[in-house]
C-alpha cells in the first residue's frame, strides 16, 4: 500500500541505461511541493475560519482599542486571500510568523527546540529497532507457535497503550516508587546550566556533553533520556514488529529459502539473510511513513516528561491559545514529514530498482 | 452446423452448476470470519469480541453501573475529599477535583463509544461517497482528491485533529458539542483512509464486464454506482472500520490528554482524566491515572484484536491453515 502511494504513475518505462535514479529523485522532489502546499493551505484556512488569532489569544485581556491596534499591526484586518499569499511568501522564506504570547519568530522556536525532539526521536528509533527486528524475526520464524502468539499480543498491547499512559506508568514505577530514574526533564539543573553555557551548542545534549568531555554530564543526559526513549520507542516497536513479521513471513515462503535450506544453509543465516534482506524494502518504506506517528507521539511523550522539545512547546502554546505558534509548529512538522518521506523513498529506490521502474 | 447438433444440457445439470448461495449467517462479516478461524486466531478474535461487547454493554448501562455521576463530589452531604485512596465509598479513590474515579471510568465508556460511533459514521459516509465518485468517474476530480488525501494521510493525525478541534470549538466545549467536535476532528483524519480503500476497489470493479454491460443496456449512473459498484467494493470495510475505531479512541484520548477534550463537568473522558493525573503521579498517587489508562488500553486492545483477526482472515497468506500439520 505504501509503495503504491510513492510510485509516480507518470514515469514512463525507461529504456536507456543510467539516469533512472536521478530522474526519480527529481520527480519525487517535485511531488513534495503540492503535498506541503496543500497542508499549508488547509491549515491556514482552517485556522482562520473562526476569526483572527489575536482575539483568540488576548481577547478579554486587552482593551478593545489595543486589540484592534494589534490586529491591524499584524495585518489580520486585510482580505483573507492577501493574508494567505503573505503567509505563503513567508513560509517560502522560512518565516512561519511570530508568536502572539511571547512575540518570538516561530522559526527560532524550531531551531531552539527542534534538536531536542530530534534527539528524543533518535533514541526512540534505536529502542524500536533493537526491540522490534530480532523479535519480529523470531515471530516470523516461529509463526503460529506460542512465541509468535506472545509477541503478537505484545505488539498489539504496545499499540493499544496510549503513549502518555505508558509514560505515566514508567514514571510511577521507576521514578516515584523505585527512585531509579529522574522524573522529568532533559538533564539535572547542573547539566541544564552547563548546556546553556556552551557557545555553539548543537542542542543535542548528548553531543554537547561528549564535546565538553564531561563524563558526569554524559551520564546525566543519558539517564534522563531512558524513560522517554522507552515510552516513545515501545509504541514504534509494536508497529515495526508487525511489519517485520508480516514481510519476513512472505519471504520465508519463497522457493529460494527452501532451496537454501536444502543446500544446508544454517537456519540463522536463512532468516537473517535470505528472508530478512529482501523484506527490507517494504519495511523501510513503511517505517518512513511512521515518522508522522513518531512526531505525534513525541508531542505526547514530551508533555509527560517535560522534555522541552517542539511537542512540549506545541502543548504549551495550545494551552496559551496562541494559534499563530500552533499553526507555525504544525506547518513546520508537515514540512519535516514531507522531507523525511522523500528521503525514505529515495533510499528505497536506491536499494531496489523496481521501485523506480 | 445446426444448433441441434450441440448437446443440450438438462435442467438438472444446470442446477448443479448454479452457485450455491451461502446462508445469511455465513455472509455477515464478523460471523463468517469467526467460522473460518482456528486455533490462536480464533482465540484472539473471540477475546476481542468479548472485550468489545463488554465495552458496549458498560457504555450502555453506565447509569446503572456507576454509583455516582461523573461530576459528583459528595454523597449525602458528605464530601468525598480530593485525591483520596480507594475506600468503601470510592472503590477506586477520588481525583484531584474530588470526583469518584470508578464512576468517571464507567461514564467515560459512554463518551468514548459515542465519539467512536459518530466519528466512524461521518467518515464512512463522506469517505465512501468521495471514493465512489473519484474512482468511478476519474478525471481531474480524482487526481485532485488523491493528492489531497495523500497529503492528509502522511500528516500526523493527532496534529490535524488538534487543528480541527481548534476550528470547531476553540478547544473547550460541553458534552454534545464536545463529542461532536471531537468526532468531526477525528472524521477529517479518517476520511482519506476510507477514500483510499473504496477508491482502489472501485477502480478495479469499474472495468468489470458486468459494469460495462449495465452501461450498455442503459442503466442510469446512479444505479450503477450504488448497485453494481458500491456493493462490490465494500469487501475490506469491516477491517478498516475496526482498526479505525481503536485509532479514533486513541485520538480522542490524545486530544483529551492535551487538554482539548470535553470539560470535566460536561462528561467523563479518560484522556482528560489522565491529563489531570500527571501531577498526581509525581507524588505517588497511582489510582487517578491507572484506571482511566487501563480502560483505554482494554478497549483499544479489544477492538484491535477484532480488527487484526479480521485482517488476517481476509488475507489468505496470513490465514492460519485449518490443518496446520507440519507448519514450517
Amino acid at each position: 500500500m505504501a509503495v503504491d502511494a510513492v510510485a509516480p504513475a507518470v514515469t514512463p518505462r525507461r529504456t536507456s541505461k543510467g539516469g533512472g535514479l536521478w530522474r526519480y529523485i527529481v520527480i519525487r522532489l517535485l511531488l513534495i511541493i503540492p503535498t506541503v502546499l496543500i497542508l499549508v493551505t488547509l491549515v491556514f484556512f482552517l485556522m482562520r475560519l473562526t476569526g483572527d488569532p489575536i482575539t483568540a489569544a488576548l481577547g478579554g485581556r486587552l482593551p478593545p482599542d489595543q486589540l484592534a491596534e494589534r490586529i491591524a499591526a499584524a495585518g489580520y484586518d486585510q482580505p483573507l486571500i492577501l493574508q494567505y499569499l503573505q503567509y505563503l511568501g513567508g513560509v517560502v522564506r522560512g518565516d512561519f510568523g511570530t508568536t502572539i504570547t511571547d512575540r518570538r519568530p516561530v522559526i527560532e522556536i524550531l531551531l531552539q527546540y527542534g534538536s531536542a525532539t530530534l534527539e528524543l526521536a533518535i533514541y526512540a528509533l534505536i529502542v524500536a529497532f533493537v526491540v522490534s527486528i530480532p523479535l519480529g524475526l523470531i515471530a516470523a520464524y516461529r509463526r503460529d507457535r506460542w512465541q509468535d502468539a506472545v509477541l503478537r499480543i505484545m505488539a498489539i498491547l504496545a499499540y493499544a497503550t496510549p503513549i502518555f499512559f505508558v509514560g505515566l506508568l514508567l514514571k510511577l514505577l521507576f521514578s516515584v516508587w523505585l527512585g531509579w530514574l529522574p522524573v522529568s526533564g532533559r538533564g539535572s539543573t547542573r547539566t541544564e546550566l552547563l548546556m546553556s553555557g556552551i557557545d555553539t551548542p548543537t542542542g543535542i545534549y548528548l553531543l554537547d556533553a561528549i564535546r565538553l568531555g564531561n563524563g558526569a554530564a554524559i551520564g546525566d543526559v543519558l539517564w534522563h533520556a531512558v524513560l522517554p526513549a522507552i515510552a516513545l520507542g515501545l509504541l514504534t516497536a509494536g508497529v515495526f514488529l508487525r511489519l517485520v513479521r508480516t514481510n519476513v513471513i512472505g519471504t520465508l515462503g519463497q522457493q529460494y529459502v527452501t532451496s537454501g535450506r536444502s543446500r544446508g544453509v544454517g537456519e540463522m543465516r536463512l532468516v537473517t539473510r535470505h528472508a530478512f534482506r529482501p523484506a527490507l524494502i517494504p519495511i523501510i518504506t513503511v517505517m518512513g511513513m511512521q515518522v508522522a506517528m513518531l512526531l505525534a507521539g513525541a508531542v505526547l511523550t514530551e508533555t509527560v516528561f517535560e522534555w522541552k522539545g517542539l511537542g512540549f512547546m506545541l502543548a504549551e502554546y495550545l494551552k496559551a491559545r496562541d494559534f499563530v505558534a500552533v499553526q507555525g509548529i504544525v506547518v513546520m512538522i508537515a514540512v519535516i514529514v514531507a522531507v523525511t518521506n522523500f528521503v525514505v523513498d529515495i533510499v528505497a529506490a536506491a536499494i531496489d530498482p523496481r521501485v523506480r521502474y | 452446423m445446426s444448433t441441434s447438433d450441440l448437446p443440450t444440457p438438462s435442467t438438472s445439470t444446470l442446477a448443479l452448476a448454479a452457485p450455491v448461495r451461502p446462508r445469511l449467517v455465513d455472509r455477515l462479516p464478523v460471523i463468517s470470519h469467526l467460522r473460518q478461524s482456528v486455533g490462536l486466531q480464533r482465540g484472539m478474535l473471540v477475546t476481542g469480541l468479548v472485550i468489545t461487547v463488554g465495552f458496549i454493554l458498560i457504555a450502555a448501562l453506565a447509569p446503572v453501573i456507576a454509583p455516582y455521576s461523573w461530576a459528583q463530589q459528595s454523597v449525602d452531604g458528605v464530601s468525598f475529599g480530593t485525591q483520596q485512596p480507594p475506600s468503601a465509598t470510592n472503590i477506586l479513590g477520588t481525583t484531584v477535583s474530588g470526583f469518584d474515579v470508578f464512576s468517571r471510568v464507567i461514564w467515560g465508556a459512554q463518551t468514548a463509544l459515542l465519539v467512536i460511533v459518530a466519528a466512524i459514521a461521518c467518515s464512512i459516509f463522506i469517505g465512501i461517497a468521495l471514493g465512489l465518485l473519484s474512482g468511478y468517474f476519474g478525471g481531474w476530480l480524482d487526481r485532485v482528491l488523491v493528492v489531497i488525501s495523500d497529503a492528509i494521510y502522511a500528516f500526523p493525525s493527532l496534529l490535524l485533529a488538534i487543528v480541527m478541534s481548534i476550528v470547531i470549538s476553540r478547544g473547550q466545549s460541553t458534552l454534545l458539542g464536545g463529542i461532536l467536535a471531537t468526532a468531526l476532528s477525528i472524521t477529517v483524519v479518517f476520511v482519506p483512509q476510507y477514500f483510499r480503500v473504496i477508491r482502489s476497489e472501485v477502480v478495479q470493479v469499474r472495468s468489470a464486464p458486468f459494469v460495462e454491460s449495465a452501461k450498455v443496456i442503459g442503466v442510469p449512473n446512479r444505479r450503477i454506482l450504488l448497485r453494481h459498484v458500491l456493493r462490490n467494493s465494500t469487501r475490506s470495510l469491516p477491517v478498516v472500520i475496526t482498526l479505525n475505531a481503536s485509532e479514533a479512541l486513541l485520538t480522542l484520548a490524545g486530544l483529551g490528554f492535551l487538554g482539548f477534550g470535553i470539560e470535566a463537568t460536561a462528561a467523563a473522558e479518560w484522556g482528560y482524566d489522565l491529563n489531570r493525573a500527571v501531577a498526581d503521579v509525581t507524588s505517588g498517587i497511582w489510582w487517578t491515572s491507572t484506571f482511566p489508562g487501563l480502560a483505554i488500553v482494554l478497549v483499544v486492545l479489544g477492538i484491535t484484536l477484532v480488527g487484526e483477526s479480521l485482517n488476517d482472515l481476509s488475507d489468505p497468506r496470513l490465514r492460519t491453515r485449518r490443518r496446520a500439520g507440519g507448519a514450517s
